[in-house]
């Protein structure tokens, strides 16, 4: 497969779950931005290891120990590949991105964040973006500060510099909106933060599954991504940091690899990546991660892309011609997402009267509540796309909607 | 429609969600509880006016799916005139009705809140269903914190 011979058909084959009926009707799955299926080639690579090669890495000096150390090493060498950070000493495994923001709140976050000083980030950020920056504010005294979104679901970029200030520790910003699908403009945001001295983490979970992500051009300090979100098993992440900021952080949980030696009175740590890298890690999920990156490139991000922006204007189409339909994704530059509420029809009852048509969506806040009443809503419907998704989707999507009115007539 | 579906959106339920009855703060309130639900976001507030043990208004504010709605509308209907404890009673057929099905519950002592047996087949919708009966029972506990579904 290559970018220029697209074949959703034949990608949809790959994926064996989406071959089933759910409610007696076919699966219809608009919810990739909750978690993406996986092709049989990462569920292959799973059954692989477990089959193979399965042992603890680092510490054994017999066979299976070396595959399974090569295994993860060479997962952690893909992933450089596949983001194109510059050493693979600055990917991080982690559990997903949620702890990837967690780890840089609390190990950056803490050795440099003081009383009076101020973390930035949007107001189109997940939970898992924002808590973490509020607990850490808490503990050092520190104010949290907002960048605001306009009417359309655009960052008020206006707004940007002046709320850059001398106070200004570090700034995080998502990618990709997970409840507008909203993409916001990173190389320009970490441009202007840079010219303050500023720090930047990108939370990229709703970005690597839709287009080509290379974190030296964007020159982000930090870049937080899940797996699950990528074609990948769950409870497998990534922080990439840059090896100089990385170096300056102390380490954040203790144990395993992370340690060179001990004594009673001493501990002395590992060098990077594995300083970061606490206990046993997940190093079936790396494995996973990794095939499924090999799967991305197979298929070829720019082939991906263009369906999404295909299937985008077509669902954004077809959506505005269900009566009382208001889209709330009308951002300058979209991706993966379309998110809309239904007059008088609460998201909920929508959700339940899809999934009794086969068709999975998400209804609810999306874990995105300060977006969310920036809108004044408490709920929107969200379907959101991935590289397997068909215009049939998109159709059976709308024949849901028009039950829902039929319903709530 | 599904028959499933029919039955978790009866006429009675479509309408108490669309023309929700006492959907009101009570004059006079000497109780108050709030609901939400993480889940989805839904949040609705339960005020009561007791007159010693007696449930004499009860009304709610708020906003939610036309499940949560139409089982806040009913219960306000249900519990007025109740004591306390037999509104509790009642929130645990209702609990019972919701969770497990009609099985074994008694459908009569529920009334008109038997429309609500269809949520059964939608596990993910007990916790609407139920939304405006945690808070209820908040209030009746005179707790004046927020309950959560979860």
């Amino acid at each position: 497969m290559s970018g220029s011979s697209f074949d959703v058909a034949r990608i949809r084959a790959d994926f064996p779950i989406l071959h089933q009926e759910v409610r007696g009707r076919p699966l219809v799955y608009l919810d990739s931005a909750a978690t993406t299926q996986k092709p049989q080639a990462v569920i292959d690579a799973l059954v692989h290891y477990y089959t193979h090669d399965n042992a603890n890495v680092h510490r054994g000096v017999h066979a299976l120990s070396e595959r399974a150390t090569q295994a993860y090493e060479g997962a952690r060498e893909r992933v450089r590949r596949f983001i194109n950070a510059r050493e693979t000493k600055e990917i991080i495994f982690v559990r997903g991105c949620t702890e990837a923001v967690n780890l840089v709140a609390q190990t950056y976050g803490r050795s440099k964040v003081g009383p009076g000083d101020e973390v930035l980030i949007t107001a189109m950020e997940h939970h898992s973006d924002i808590v973490p920056w509020q607990m850490l504010c808490q503990q050092a005294g520190a104010t949290l500060k907002v960048v605001p979104v306009d009417e359309r679901g655009d960052l008020r970029m206006e707004q940007l510099d002046a709320l850059l200030t001398e106070r200004t520790r570090i700034l995080a910003v998502t990618h990709v909106s997970n409840a507008l699908g909203t993409v916001n403009p990173v190389r320009e945001i970490v441009k202007r933060a840079h010219a303050r001295g500023v720090p930047v983490l990108v939370d990229g979970a709703q970005a690597l599954a839709h287009f080509r992500v290379d974190v030296q051009e964007l020159d982000c300090d930090f870049y937080a991504f899940s797996g699950h979100k990528m074609f990948g098993p769950t409870g497998i992440g990534v922080l990439y940091g840059k090896a100089s900021v990385l170096e300056s952080m102390p380490p954040w949980q203790g144990g395993g690899d992370m340690i060179l030696t001990v004594t009673m009175e001493k501990t002395v740590y590992n060098r990077l990546p594995y300083r970061l890298e606490a206990g046993t890690p997940d190093i079936s999920g790396a494995v996973g991660l990794a095939a499924a990156m090999d799967y991305i490139d197979a298929v070829g991000l720019e082939g991906i892309s263009a369906h999404d922006r295909e299937l985008l204007e077509y669902g954004s189409r077809a959506l505005e011609s269900v009566p009382g339909l208001k889209l709330l994704s009308r951002g300058r530059e979209r991706s993966g997402v379309l998110s809309f509420i239904m007059e008088d029809v609460h998201a909920h009852d929508v959700g339940t009267i899809l999934d009794r048509e086969g068709v999975a969506i998400r209804a609810g806040h999306h874990c995105a509540q300060p977006l969310l009443s920036c809108f004044g809503v408490a709920a929107t419907v969200r379907a959101s796309l991935a590289m397997y998704n068909t215009r049939e989707d998109i159709d059976a999507l709308v024949r849901g909607l028009h039950k829902v009115r039929e319903v709530f007539a | 429609m599904s028959s499933e579906l029919q039955d978790l959106y009866q006429e009675v339920v479509l309408e108490h969600g669309k023309r929700p009855r006492n959907f009101r703060e009570v004059e006079g309130a000497n109780r108050k509880a709030d609901g939400y639900n993480p889940l989805c976001g839904d949040q609705l507030t339960v005020t009561l006016r007791m007159e010693g043990d007696v449930i004499k208004d009860v009304g709610f504010v708020g906003q939610g799916c036309a499940i949560s709605r139409a089982s806040a509308s009913l219960m306000t209907g249900a519990v007025k005139e109740l004591s306390r404890a037999d509104a509790e009673r009642l929130f645990e057929l209702v609990h019972k009705l919701v969770t497990e099905g009609p099985d074994g519950v008694d459908m009569e002592a529920l009334g008109k809140l038997a429309v609500l047996s269809g949520v059964n087949a939608f596990p993910s919708r007990v916790k609407c269903a139920s939304l405006a009966w945690h808070a209820l029972r908040a209030a009746l506990e005179g707790q004046s914190s927020s309950v959560s579904t979860e």
